[in-house]
């Protein structure tokens, strides 16, 4: 098992026939996923990569039973790009652009949750269940199927857990990037509640970032939720505060945020914490044995 | 994007709110004429910097006279100045607000942001404002109120009443508050703002709700739909490294050390800088080259990381999940050739083309270090920065 996407995920690209899309379409072809189609509205009835392309996500459902989409739309057209999708009945929304309007996201996700739908991003490097189904634009070949489930706010760090996951011979249940954002779609909680229930994964790795409290929500429901064993590296230990204004973020973050705070929730929590982004892949070993 | 004071309040008026008289200068020849338009004998003279904290930083100053008025503002225009929330060099003063007085009977706290935990935009009050508000919040918490808007209802006449109950308000203060209220959270809304705050929200001696400052942060992912607000910013108050970053869609925030950084992605760019420290280092930069860095934004990444002249040896960590780590090496080694590098440096390649582009860099026959694994080349450019110190 795996979550969320395997090899039965039968997804279609927002923004087909686009540079992004076509690029990163070809790549998730070669790597086996099971790609049905793609949206580009105006070039619907044509055909891209041996697909067919449709003007709208409800043609593409209907002739394809697409249950996933993957979406590289402009930021201006994400907010639509993802309402359509959820509007359509695909459960499952990847929305890999970075620069979507905060304000734009508010609405977006609450439109998903009402419509049953999980959606991850923006700002995010996909999903992918190594050998089966790679939704997004992380390097497939770092990949191997295995045990570990990773779970991470960052891009190209969350590759670095990946290769030293692959390094150490364990290898990935499934990788989820959720992205940076202010506002995301699934979060650490929505992630390690299906690790946590995931046969294959047995244990989990948890990439976070300084700003906001995900990590410290992520820190209570692991106590209480989760039996694996969890490995976690916060980044940004030494990231300036930096110039503000006013005092409105600071007292909604209640002291929580830096990188100190996650650490110590996380710690308090039972979780096994790393403050080497080098050495999260031989703390897990030490961990989880084998 | 930040914006001024003067700007905020503006904007305030253009939604319908009351905000004290005020005209802006950016000149001294220009005193006379404001304080005629405003008319009057006192008046308060107000630096215009992206920060908080200016009263106590000598940023607001009240005067009764023409002449008083001319040398407060002399005192501040082309000055920097250094509050609790600017850096140790401060924040420079180009435009100076003159601005009606008005005999305050209290100071309250009103803000606006968006509530990453909830997801919703929260409006939060107190009776106690002015500067100390992060201790009123840390220390009493239950002094701040705060009200949840639902994005389907928007903010709703009972929440004001929840705020006015809270503040001690009588009578047609409430109704002023629930028109404040509306119309700033429709200013949220329509402006895509990230954070908004009245600090002070005053009550006048005659009863009224005042606006007394004004403060907002724009989503900058959204300028793009605000052609009024783009046009609002201004380049003086951000680091002149940052912006030059910006416009190659690099970023950049300088730090006090003495190795630079540059790292495609922000969260591996923040891990490769607390590794260093990890390793005794000192990291000079945080430098994000994006995920579609080709040879020119690298060649512009090294001038920017080495216009610091704290800077004594580099780090460059790409991990190539689009980006193919032979591209980047070509970049690198064409930078090196161009600005002609004389500190060491010390590279990491990962991920995409990683074992190609090692060999580019490997036959340039520059003087280069290069790294197997993130651990090794923290540790090596933590070394090189060491030896030069010496």
């Amino acid at each position: 098992m795996s979550i969320l996407v395997d090899k039965n995920t039968r997804l279609i690209c927002q923004g087909f026939t686009g540079r992004q899309g076509t690029f990163h379409s070809q790549q998730a072809i070669a790597y086996g996923t099971n790609m049905v189609g793609g949206v580009t509205p105006g070039k619907g009835g044509n055909s891209h990569l041996d697909l067919p392309v449709f003007d709208t996500v409800q043609q593409a459902v209907n002739e394809t039973q697409a249950n996933a989409t993957v979406i590289y739309v402009p930021a201006p057209f994400c907010k639509d790009a993802i309402l359509e999708a959820a509007d359509a009945g695909i459960k499952l929304i990847v929305c890999i652009t970075e620069g979507v309007p905060t304000l734009d996201m508010l609405q977006a996700r609450l439109v998903v949750k009402e419509n049953g739908a999980r959606l991850i991003g923006p700002n995010c490097p996909g999903i992918i269940t190594p050998g089966q189904c790679k939704i997004g634009i992380m390097p497939g070949e770092i990949h191997q199927a295995g045990k570990v489930g990773v779970v991470s706010r960052s891009g190209t760090l969350t590759y670095e857990a990946v290769k030293q996951t692959t390094d150490i011979g364990f290898g990935q249940s499934t990788c989820i990037g959720i992205g940076g954002d202010p506002i995301p779609g699934m979060n650490f909680i929505d992630c390690l509640e299906l690790f946590e229930k995931d046969d294959q994964t047995e244990a989990i790795l948890m990439v976070g970032e300084i700003g906001g409290s995900a990590e410290e929500a992520a820190a209570e429901f692991i106590q209480s939720e989760v039996s694996k064993p969890v490995v976690a590296y916060i980044a940004g230990v030494t990231a300036p505060k930096g110039k503000r204004m006013g005092h409105a973020g600071a007292i909604i973050a209640g002291g929580k945020g830096t990188a100190a705070e996650k650490f110590a929730a996380l710690e308090k929590a039972g979780v096994t914490t790393t403050h080497s982004p080098a050495e999260m892949g031989s703390t897990m070993k030490k961990l989880v044995g084998g | 994007m930040n914006l001024h004071e003067y700007q905020s309040k503006a904007l305030f008026k253009n939604f319908g709110l009351t905000v004290p008289d005020n005209q802006v200068v950016t000149r001294l020849d220009q005193v006379d004429d404001a304080l005629k338009n405003l008319g009057g004998d006192r008046w308060v003279i107000k630096a215009q910097v992206h920060a908080g904290g200016r009263g106590k930083a000598g940023g607001v100053k009240i005067v009764s006279s023409d002449k008083d008025a001319r040398n407060a503002v002399a005192s501040m225009l082309g000055q920097r100045l250094v509050t609790i929330q600017t850096d140790a060099r401060g924040q420079p003063i180009e435009q100076v607000l003159i601005e009606a007085p008005c005999e305050i009977e209290r100071e309250l706290y009103l803000g606006a942001v968006i509530d990453r935990a909830q997801q919703r935009i929260v409006f939060m009050a107190s009776t106690e404002g002015g500067v100390e508000i992060e201790k009123v919040a840390a220390e009493t918490p239950e002094k701040i109120l705060k009200v949840t808007i639902n994005p389907l209802t928007g903010v709703q006449p009972f929440q004001a009443r929840l705020l006015a109950v809270g503040l001690d308000l009588n009578g047609d203060q409430v109704k002023q508050l629930g028109f404040l209220l509306n119309r700033l959270a429709t200013l949220f809304l329509e402006k895509d703002l990230s954070l908004l705050e009245v600090n002070p929200l005053v009550i006048t001696s005659t009863g009224d709700l005042l606006c007394l400052d004004a403060k907002i942060n724009i989503d900058d992912n959204a300028l793009y739909r605000h052609k009024d607000l783009q046009a609002m910013r201004d380049v003086t108050q951000e680091d002149p490294r940052e912006v030059e970053a910006g416009e190659w869609d690099l970023s950049y925030v300088a730090l006090e050390g003495n190795i630079g950084c540059m790292v495609n992605g922000a969260g591996l760019a923040m891990a490769t800088m607390d590794l260093i420290k990890l390793h005794g280092g000192n990291p000079a930069n945080f430098l994000d080259v994006g995920g579609t860095a080709d040879k020119e934004r690298v060649a512009e990444a090294f001038k920017i990381i080495l216009s610091d002249e704290n800077v004594n040896a580099v780090l460059v960590n790409i991990f190539g999940g689009i980006v193919r780590c032979d591209m980047i090496a070509e970049g690198i080694v064409g930078a090196v050739a161009e600005v002609g590098i004389k500190v060491p440096v010390v590279v990491r390649l990962e991920g995409n083309h990683a074992d190609e582009g090692l060999a580019i860099l490997d036959k340039s026959g520059l003087k280069l270090t290069t790294a197997k694994g993130l651990d090794q080349a923290a540790q090596d450019v933590v070394a090189a920065a060491g030896v030069i110190t010496k």
